[in-house]
């Protein structure tokens, strides 16, 4: 990562993940000029796609003008470190990633697939929403999104905390409150 | 005599739906079903603030096709073990299960993979015999819940079920939450959001695990 050289201090990463689905729909709305141009107008210069299992390969792309520098990669066991380094993460609608995600304290645009069989992951994308934790797109709104985003309006998210779940279990099997 | 005395105080606690080991129990065996990637990630949270002194010896239950999720477990029992003797911590077994259904596959095939699933799940059960069982979602704890709640309803063998119903469900149940809340399955159901707590008065909602 980041080994280009020269400009790092500069250097502004969107990270796009899409975890272990198939998620073609967003990495080809990912590779549009809208997007692109939007993004590098926003002050972002780089973007970096992990597209997954998915077949649509974006157009790797070097220093342009008004436009970002992209690239991707399909799976890496280091998304953390990946995570970390990003000004701006846009996801796939998973928990593992968005909580992940938040918890780094990154701004984050959840982008919903609306392919998949059982959408119940567009309920969690949009109660933190609701919440202002994070934006919730689809594929074909991401461009109106990141255009009108303000990453200072959205609030932070307070990790929850399993001691009340853990507490209430053990109480029932008869152990004693520590 | 003491056979029929010991029959009688397993029914009763039966009835009054209160496990059997209510005396303080130095240690239970307990069965964890991971599902994928964010329900392992929330189940193993849980793990971090139990006592798992007092959940032991313990064993992750994954879908065969499911490798990550068993990988993360192991990861977790590793850094128990940097801190704590084994003695203390208790063993930990990791097994596969065989899904009753897989994504895609067609409703008529499914008919066979499912009494395979199930007596996986059956001889695990047997084999295993655990006295705590804890699940976050996957449809692979349905087989095993089930078998659980039969031995229970049979007097073989206590079980106490903990279903956590994953934080991706805001405002209903999954198939395998919704199925356990209606039967009455488990002992205790904790959802997340406020939400599913006043649609389903008998869940448990203390806050969320994320």
């Amino acid at each position: 990562m980041g080994e280009k050289g020269g400009t790092m201090k500069d250097k502004r990463v969107v990270f796009v993940t899409v975890g272990t689905t198939c998620f073609d729909a967003l990495v080809r709305a990912v590779d549009t000029p809208e997007v692109k141009n939007e993004l590098f107008k926003k002050g972002y210069t780089n973007i970096m796609i992990q597209m997954g299992r998915g077949s649509y390969i974006p157009t790797k792309s070097a220093v342009e003008n008004e436009s970002a520098v992209l690239e991707y990669f399909t799976f890496s066991s280091s998304i953390a470190d990946y995570l970390k380094e990003a000004s701006l993460v846009i996801s796939h609608a998973g928990s593992g990633s968005i909580f992940e995600t938040l918890r780094l304290g990154k701004p984050l645009i959840v982008v919903v697939n609306e392919d998949l069989m059982d959408n119940h992951q567009s309920e969690l994308a949009e109660e933190l929403a609701e919440r202002k934790h994070l934006l919730c797109a689809r594929p074909q709104t991401l461009y109106e999104t990141i255009a009108y985003m303000d990453t200072r309006s959205l609030v932070p998210y307070e990790p929850g905390d399993a001691e009340p779940v853990a507490k209430l279990i053990s109480r029932y099997l008869g152990f004693p409150d520590d | 005599m003491i056979a029929g005395s010991l029959f009688s105080s397993e029914r009763q606690s039966f009835l009054s739906r209160k496990p059997l080991h209510s005396k303080s129990p130095r240690s239970l065996s307990t069965l964890i079903v991971l599902g994928s990637g964010g329900h392992t990630a929330e189940m193993l949270n849980l793990f971090y603030v139990l006592q798992t002194k007092r959940f032991k010896p313990r064993y992750y239950i994954a879908a065969a096709t499911d490798n990550m999720s068993l990988q993360k477990a192991h990861v977790f029992e590793d850094s128990l073990l940097g801190k704590e003797t084994l003695e203390e911590v208790g063993g930990a077994e990791f097994l596969q299960i065989y899904r009753s259904r897989e994504v895609g596959q067609s409703y008529i095939t499914s008919v066979g993979t499912t009494l395979v699933a199930v007596a996986h799940a059956l001889w695990l059960m047997i084999k295993i015999r655990p006295q705590v069982i804890l699940c976050n979602g996957p449809g692979t704890c349905i087989p095993l819940c089930a078998i659980a709640f039969l031995f229970k309803v049979l007097g073989i063998k206590w079980s106490s079920i903990f279903y956590v119903e994953s934080i991706a469900r805001v405002r209903k149940l999954s198939l395998s939450g919704l199925l356990l809340y209606k039967l009455h399955m488990a002992d205790q159901l904790f959802v997340q959001w406020p939400q599913l707590k006043e649609k389903y008065p008998r869940a448990h909602y203390v806050g969320r695990l994320m």
